[in-house]
């Protein structure tokens, strides 16, 4: 104790700096994403406060989670990315076992079933748990292969990927399923398809649109897509939330009404101001230069994890947290895409802001595996 | 990454469309969102007999309304609300009818009104389950005599669609009641006021959170009587019962008494609407509670017009005070083999026309009508406003039936025969009178001739603010010409005669005049139901109650200094002497020995209400003198 006193002591000691850089680094965290991710999490409760009606304790139980999904990315860090590559195919053939039985036995409310309530466990979604379980296996598959893949190795991954994304309409969940699918195709586009590939896979995609509108889709999800094209025709009934979130975000103006000053989600007409439509809160107090600085911060996190991809040390790791990246952009994309305006109410909350623990903590574990793949290759690497 | 920032452009660029490129058009949404310019409706005047006490007034009542727009599925919220509180078939069935009538999206569509205490607490309580429920607490008119003054005030209820059209629809934006019947409606404009307006911050669910601008409503004018609610008690208290009507008027002012229509209903049961079965048993009882028999029975007025074609006979010089005739008990016309009946049998002997009014002899009035012509008798019967409707407030009352030439022409298609004369000098035939007009010409006799229209109001309340101006509605803006008679005298014989009928020998309501301390002035009248035909005899026994004669008592008291004037109807009651003339006796009384009225002016100093505005008055009558009549 009095030698650490002492050499703190020393002129031109650098021993404070050091010592925290080392924790962290014992720690596998990644500084830079973590000062991203503690700005986005503050300013998200921030904003939750304001959104949730000055609620304090939504305030505080978001809190909590942040503190809980902050142990699981560090729990998550700590694991060597060949864990995760090793563990993959059992994992992923866990959840689609767990989706299944979701379409069982699963629970949940207004008509859809997403949690799982196994005995002796907390109750979960196992959707969620695919969403990093779908990269990693599709990742492994792939890392296992020749790349650039083979075609039949595409179709392979495919056929992985769009099991669970099955499974996750069925429940039905438009949202989630297409982050899992945006995960595992990232995966893909990452393993080096040949833009042929890429073609002929847009069109298949454009070719089933129609089908999944006949066939898959329910008539609420058809709506919420009609009501983006044409909010005003219901504007009480399925129209009201896009109109009036929009109102709340183009009110907002330049610099915005200021905080706890938004009189849409103040006073109760922006509705689910404190979950999916949270950015309109944001906008409306805030501004427009509050919407870009937000913007500018995912960009900044999105740009950190692209750059833990490229350094990555193998396939498994480059494409695993490309693709984590990529799908942590889809949802801010998403999310304020269909708060905005642009693209039909789908269930996706703003990574970080929104008010509910699974996504932040799929989210953060997420995070933490980006880490473990940054910092564990650079231990490998000395 | 190209990708990613081109993918975040997009995003920032949708936002700077929205807050900065439409930023006005999305501000203006947002604040029609949260602001709400609402109507604030005015407190309804209040009306007060001229005592100052209340005859109607304004109560909170709670009732529990739904905002459709506001409910996502109305059946079940309905039967929600049954399970919390009582509702029955008809309430759920007159909401549906609300709800069907065109109206404001937003506003509120009352379910059940008159909440109980114990239904506003368990409403309360489950409020969070019902978005769209709203328990409201407004003013509705609240009648404290309920039945006693129903005829005159009349009624509020709910605007139906034809009187939304009607009215100015921005005053009335906020308000749910309106004048239906009586003083009521007729000063709808003067009693409800100026709607008020407040901007106010509301939330999604549209709660009121605060108010930002507002104009507030101006009230409605209270408006005071000349009714006194204790004299129209005992109008009442005297009918016992019986089916009729009484109408009491101040001669000096016009001003109106009492004004009874008997039987009555409750008017509270039409405010916030009257159910079904109890109105169907007001409607379909044979005793017409809802008829305002004062102003629109039409009754013959049998031999209460006595005095008037009396009055008549001597202006025109028909007859004069010498003139007598023997009275075998009927008449009969040359070159007409019908004989006319005096009421008694074996007639009154040798009568001259003070003596025929006084002993209502109907052989002198058969004589003297044939003498007359209709022409005459209609003139002097139009001058005492018969045929005529003359109040200055009162417009659903009816003009009556005064026949001339003109009239037997254009309705029946026949010409004038001597015998319409003749039925007509007694008050029976083609004529008709309501109790209104009745009380009117007795008070123009009262008064000598000189006419103030009757009226109901006696002063409206000055606004809160003085230029707010309201135009007070009235039917006549002067009042008729006075009976001016060629002998001024003749009054003192006419009204002599009218005073033996209380107080004379032979007086047909002497009964009634009997054991005064002070004089009083009167004519009976009896009206036949059925005709009576040639060679019966009429004997009320064996008639059908409801073919028993009407019986009518018309006077004036104190005979020096008439200070009320009343028509008094009692209908199959039988002979007016027996049936109305003691109904009258007890309201003279009240009023000249138990209600000394402390102060004849207007009430109070804010009032500013003119009872005539064509005349002038030159102070209290004078005393009429004392006829002196030597008997035979």
């Amino acid at each position: 104790m009095a030698n650490q006193e002492f050499l703190r002591q020393l002129p031109g000691s650098d021993y404070h700096l050091k010592n925290r850089r080392g924790l962290l680094f014992r720690l596998h965290i990644d500084p830079i994403l973590l000062v991203l991710i503690l700005i986005l999490s503050i300013t998200g409760l921030l904003v939750l406060y304001s959104g949730s009606g000055e609620s304090m304790v939504h305030v505080q139980k978001q809190a909590m989670r942040f503190m809980l999904a902050f142990v699981v990315m560090i729990v998550f860090a700590q694991l060597d990315p060949s864990v995760y590559r090793r563990w993959a195919p059992w994992l992923f053939a866990m959840g689609i076992m767990a989706l299944g039985a979701v379409l069982v036995m699963g629970t949940g409310a207004k008509g859809a079933q997403r949690w799982l309530q196994l005995p002796g466990l907390p109750r979960f979604q196992p959707s969620e748990f695919m969403k990093l379980a779908v990269p990693m296996m599709v990742a492994w598959y792939l890392s296992e292969r020749y790349l650039p893949p083979r075609f039949k190795n595409v179709l392979g991954s495919l056929v992985l990927i769009f099991m669970p994304v099955v499974l996750v309409i069925k429940q039905p969940d438009l949202g989630t399923s297409l982050l899992i699918a945006a995960s595992g195709i990232f995966v893909l586009l990452l393993a080096g398809i040949s833009g042929k590939l890429v073609g002929g896979f847009i069109a298949l995609l454009a070719a089933l649109i129609p089908a999944m509108w006949m066939f898959v889709m329910r008539d609420y999800q058809k709506q919420r897509v009609l009501t983006l094209i044409d909010p005003e025709k219901d504007p009480l009934g399925a129209g009201w939330n896009i109109i009036q979130s929009k109102t709340a975000i183009g009110s907002g103006g330049m610099t915005g009404k200021g905080w706890l000053e938004g009189t849409q989600s103040q006073l109760d007409f922006l509705p689910e101001s404190h979950t999916d439509f949270i950015i309109a809160v944001l906008a409306e107090e805030f501004g427009f230069i509050g919407v870009a600085l937000l913007v500018l911060l995912y960009v900044l996190i999105v740009a950190r994890g692209l750059f833990i991809a490229v350094n990555a040390q193998d396939s498994f790791g480059r494409m695993l947290a490309g693709s984590l990246t990529l799908t942590f952009f889809v949802y801010v994309f998403v999310n304020i895409g269909m708060v905005s305006g642009l693209l039909p109410v789908v269930g996706v909350p703003l990574p970080l802001v929104s008010y509910g623990g699974t996504s932040i903590v799929t989210l953060m574990a997420a995070f933490g595996v980006l880490m473990s793949i940054h910092t564990h290759k650079k231990m490998l690497g000395k | 990454m190209l990708l990613i920032i081109v993918m975040a452009a997009i995003l920032v660029f949708r936002v700077y469309y929205l807050q900065v490129v439409d930023y006005d058009h999305y501000t203006t949404l947002s604040d029609k969102n949260r602001m709400q310019l609402q109507s604030v409706a005015p407190t309804r005047g209040l009306i007060y007999d001229r005592n100052g006490v209340l005859l109607a007034d304004n109560q909170p009542v709670f009732s529990v309304s739904i905002v459709k727009e506001r409910v996502e599925d109305l059946q079940q919220t309905i039967a929600n609300i049954g399970r919390i509180i009582e509702l029955s078939d008809e309430q759920i069935k007159s909401f549906d009818r609300r709800l069907s009538n065109r109206r404001k999206p937003y506003d509120p569509v009352p379910l059940k009104s008159k909440l109980t205490e114990r239904e506003i607490a368990r409403l309360s309580v489950q409020r969070h389950l019902l978005p769209g429920v709203e328990v409201e607490a407004e003013l509705v008119r609240n009648y404290p005599f309920g039945e006693l003054m129903a005829h005159m005030l009349g009624y509020v209820g709910r605007i139906n669609i034809k009187e939304l059209k009607r009215v100015d629809s921005t005053n009335y934006s906020a308000t749910n009641y309106i004048g239906k019947l009586g003083v009521e409606n007729f000063y709808e404009d003067v009693l409800h006021g100026k709607v008020g307006h407040q901007t106010v911050e509301t939330n999604a669910r549209g709660r009121v959170l605060r108010v930002l601008d507002q104009v507030p409503p101006l009230p409605g004018r209270d408006i005071t009587l000349s009714i006194d609610v204790r004299l129209q008690q005992v109008a009442v208290d005297a009918m016992n019962g019986q089916r009729g009507a009484v109408v009491a008027i101040d001669p000096v002012t016009g001003g109106i008494l009492a004004l009874v229509s008997t039987p009555s209903f409750d008017p509270n049961l039409f405010v916030t609407g009257i159910d079904h079965k109890s109105y169907a048993a007001l409607r379909d009882s044979l005793d017409i509670p809802l008829f305002n028999r004062a102003l629109k029975g039409q009754y013959p007025p049998g031999s209460t017009i006595k005095p008037i074609i009396g009055l008549a006979g001597l202006d025109t010089a028909t007859v004069n005070r010498q003139t007598k005739i023997k009275d075998p008990g009927w008449y009969q016309l040359k070159n007409d083999d019908r004989f006319y009946r005096d009421w008694k049998r074996y007639g009154h002997g040798v009568v001259d026309l003070f003596d025929s009014i006084a002993q209502s002899c109907d052989t002198f009035f058969y004589d003297m009508a044939f003498k007359l012509g209709v022409d005459r008798m209609s003139l002097y019967l139009d001058k005492f406003g018969i045929g005529s409707r003359t109040a200055i407030d009162i417009d659903e009352d009816r003009s009556g039936i005064l026949p001339s030439r003109a009239w037997k022409k254009g309705s029946k298609g026949l010409p004038w025969f001597p015998g319409d004369s003749l039925n007509m000098g007694i008050g029976q035939g083609f004529m008709l009178a309501t109790p209104l007009q009745l009380a009117t010409a007795t008070a123009v006799l009262a008064n000598r001739g000189r006419w103030h229209r009757p009226h109901l109001a006696q002063g409206i309340s000055q606004g809160i603010n003085q230029d707010e101006s309201v135009e007070i509605p009235r039917m006549h803006d002067t009042d008729p010409a006075d009976v001016i008679l060629n002998n001024p005298d003749d009054w003192n014989y006419i009204l002599g005669s009218m005073k033996a009928v209380m107080h004379g020998k032979k007086g047909t309501a002497r009964g009634s005049g009997r054991n005064s301390s002070y004089k009083m002035a009167g004519k009976t009248g009896t009206a036949q139901v059925v005709g009576i035909k040639q060679g019966e005899l009429y004997d009320a026994d064996a008639l059908a109650e409801r073919h028993r004669d009407h019986a009518l008592f018309i006077g004036f008291a104190p005979y020096e200094m008439p200070k009320i004037a009343v028509a008094v109807i009692v209908e199959n009651g039988g002979g007016g002497s027996r049936a109305a003339a003691p109904v009258a006796r007890k309201i003279f009384d009240a009023w000249v020995l138990d209600f000394p009225e402390p102060n004849k002016e207007e009430t109070s100093s804010h009032m500013i209400f003119k009872t005539n505005s064509g005349h002038e008055h030159t102070g209290a009558p004078s005393i009429p003198q004392e006829h002196i009549h030597t008997h035979g």
